[in-house]
């Protein structure tokens, strides 16, 4: 396997008038070519900007930190010029977002939108474009391209906008797709066919995916890989069947064990993770966990643990510095 | 009105024979579409387009269905929150459709709303004890000392600090504005209460804190709720029966086993394959619906779902499938109802 994107140490900071805000505190993340990363967390905890870092999307007062590390395909995209930059932005690496109606621009068509995208990185004329974008708008499953190239995205669905935004982001054979949520603002039918649109053209295309969800159902059924973030930091990595059937971060435990899921007993209350989330103005010292951690004892409260390995997973807990901690998972929960 | 007497807990519902806390007959809820320049109506969006539903005391009923399908619409109605366009709504043993305001007033107390959005939902310049209070003033109950009272005791049921009441809205986490919102909901001491959406809003690990104490003061508070949802493992995890909606319609009811196990629509078999669940490895067969749910300004002949039917014949284009009793308990509105089947 080869790394093509390799994320390291990135810290990505806001400075307000509050304070620092450290969205992004160390983020260590692999996405191999051909493979699906899946980032899963709750709100708040950088996952969103971590892919937007990534995609070099972050305006002040937001700031990659010295010291970050974004490798693409062997170069550091922080240390390269902005012309070199564009030419990697939007061609081999390419995002769609969670809302697409805010990403599209209301007062063009759609074909327009998409053969804009063709026409930025390829040397074709309008004519090939809206060719190409015909093309596309037929992989993604758009009905009756021809006709719907002249659509406005108002005139579509949910689901045929965020197809569109595919349509676009796949115009020029991306190496990495980055997938901010993109199935969390359509409803459960429409999301089915939009992730089985996903895992087919990863399938075909070989397209790599980094795909940001808050939903562990869209993990489990997309992901090779997860990473888990909790404030600002991954705090579990390992392969999607290793980290759901022995989480050996506490945190990602308690996570699988607080979501309903179908034909669960009802006799058993829900798994609650106590407190919430603390604030990136002032992480807790030590592990950031700890404050909600039922297994948290004074190392935890004091000094921040590293990702420690173990077998093939990454956990950055102190429980796993001697090995593998006992843990459920999801095997256990739902049977 | 002896609807909601606390000290006599209600057994499990929906035993044979028991009258039903809330009664829906034959119920449309009609928004007018206004075009041109004359502002005339161009046609009804008919949200709610022919509900029947019984509503059994001390049971949890899941409503669940995708966006537009009407659900909120139809909880909204119940409540005669928004009047409904035609058919009969009973609240133990009262027809409410009709009733006049005052005594529809009178009728509020002893049913309740928990929104959605806790933000939009609570009005940020209040503190939280005069938001929460504001009911008991409203319907004049109690004395002032009894009201602050009766809202510190509320707040601690819903795991509030009942010191916190002087504070405002924004001061408190997305899950603690939720349980604000719930206790609002629960100081007067309804017997029903209509859930829209209560932790679609919410992080997972928030949301499985709101489920378990919307689970726990039904069990305190002897109530009964209409649980109105999107996401079918939630609804399935806190309902007895599960209602799903279609399009303005309810396609199927039943016990929420017979919904998961054995499901007879092929809209809620689809529904249901449609989910994706969080165990990698165990790929189902996946049911993909092809298309959108068409527009509820013009629905499909016959029934309302052969758009999207993966089993549809002729015939459901020409006759509307009935909901009829299929199974003990299980009520379905399909042709060919029980024939799509999903390997599990």
């Amino acid at each position: 396997m080869t790394a093509l994107l390799d994320v390291k140490n990135l810290r990505t900071h806001f400075h307000t008038t509050s304070g620092v805000y450290r969205a992004v505190d160390g983020v260590d993340l692999t996405v191999h070519a051909g493979r699906t990363l899946c980032v899963v967390g709750e709100s708040g905890s950088g996952k969103s900007v971590t892919a937007l870092s990534v995609m070099g999307l972050i305006d002040a007062p937001g700031q990659v930190q010295p010291g970050s590390e974004i490798v693409f395909d062997g170069r550091d995209l922080l240390r390269l010029p902005e012309r070199q930059l564009r030419s990697i932005r939007g061609r081999d690496i390419t995002m769609i977002f969670q809302e697409p109606m805010t990403s599209l621009d209301p007062v063009y068509t759609v074909g327009y939108q998409i053969a804009e995208a063709v026409r930025a990185h390829n040397d074709v004329d309008r004519k090939g474009a809206t060719e190409r974008a015909i093309e596309l708008m037929r992989l993604v499953g758009i009905p009756s391209p021809e006709r719907r190239i002249h659509d406005y995205p108002h005139q579509m669905s949910g689901g045929m906008r965020q197809r569109v935004m595919i349509a676009a982001a796949l115009s020029c054979d991306p190496k990495l797709l980055i997938a901010d949520e993109p199935t969390t603002a359509l409803d459960v039918t429409i999301q089915a066919q939009i992730l089985e649109l996903m895992k087919d053209l990863r399938d075909r295309l070989g397209t790599a995916i980094l795909m940001i969800t808050h939903d562990l159902g869209v993990v489990a059924e997309m992901a090779d890989d997860v990473a888990v973030m909790y404030a600002g930091k991954v705090v579990e990595t390992g392969s999607v069947t290793d980290v759901f059937n022995r989480p050996q971060h506490p945190y990602t435990e308690a996570l699988l064990q607080s979501v309903p899921v179908l034909g669960m007993s009802k006799e058993h209350p829900l798994r609650v993770i106590q407190g919430m989330v603390p604030s990136p103005l002032n992480w807790p010292t030590g592990c950031r966990f700890a404050p909600r951690c039922t297994e948290a004892f004074d190392r935890c409260r004091e000094e921040l643990p590293p990702l420690f390995t173990v077998d093939d997973q990454r956990s950055a807990c102190w429980l796993c510095e001697t090995g593998a901690r006992g843990s459920a998972g999801v095997e256990e929960i739902y049977r | 009105m002896t609807a909601v007497d606390q000290s006599a807990p209600q057994p499990r519902a929906a035993e044979e024979g028991a009258a039903p806390l809330v009664s829906v007959r034959g119920v449309h809820t009609h928004f007018p579409v206004r075009g041109g320049v004359l502002r005339r109506t161009v046609g009804q969006v008919r949200a709610v387009d022919g509900v029947d539903l019984d509503i059994m005391r001390g049971e949890t009923l899941g409503l669940v269905g995708e966006s537009g399908c009407g659900k909120s619409t139809l909880g909204r109605t119940i409540l005669r929150l928004i009047p409904p366009t035609s058919g009969q709504i009973t609240f133990d043993g009262t027809d409410i459709t009709g009733l006049r305001p005052e005594r529809m007033k009178a009728m509020r107390r002893h049913m309740q709303l928990i929104f959605q959005d806790p933000v939009g939902s609570l009005n940020p310049r209040m503190t939280v004890r005069n938001i929460i209070g504001e009911a008991l003033l409203a319907h004049g109950l109690h004395s002032r000392q009894e009201r602050h009272d009766q809202v510190r005791d509320i707040m601690r049921s819903v795991g509030l600090d009942p010191d916190a009441g002087g504070r405002y809205p924004h001061e408190f986490s997305g899950g603690q504005r939720q349980r604000i919102g719930i206790a609002r909901a629960l100081v007067l001491r309804p017997g029903f209460i209509v859930a829209d959406e209560p932790v679609s809003a919410l992080d997972v690990s928030i949301q499985s804190q709101v489920l378990n104490l919307l689970v726990d003061l039904k069990r305190r508070f002897a109530l009964t709720y209409l649980f109105v949802a999107h996401d079918l493992a939630v609804v399935d995890y806190v309902s007895d029966r599960v209602a799903v909606m279609y399009l303005g319609k309810v396609v199927e009811i039943a016990d929420s086993v017979s919904i998961r196990e054995r499901p007879l629509h092929p809209y809620t078999v689809a529904l249901l394959s449609a989910i994706p669940q969080p165990r990698p490895g165990g790929a189902r067969q996946r049911i993909v619906l092809a298309g959108d749910v068409p527009s509820p300004l013009a629905p499909p002949s016959g029934c309302r779902f052969r758009t999207r039917c993966p089993i549809a014949r002729p015939v459901c284009a020409e006759l509307e499938p009935p909901l009829e009793s299929k199974a003990p308990g299980q009520s379905v509105a399909c042709h060919f109802s029980g024939e799509l089947e999903v390997a599990a």
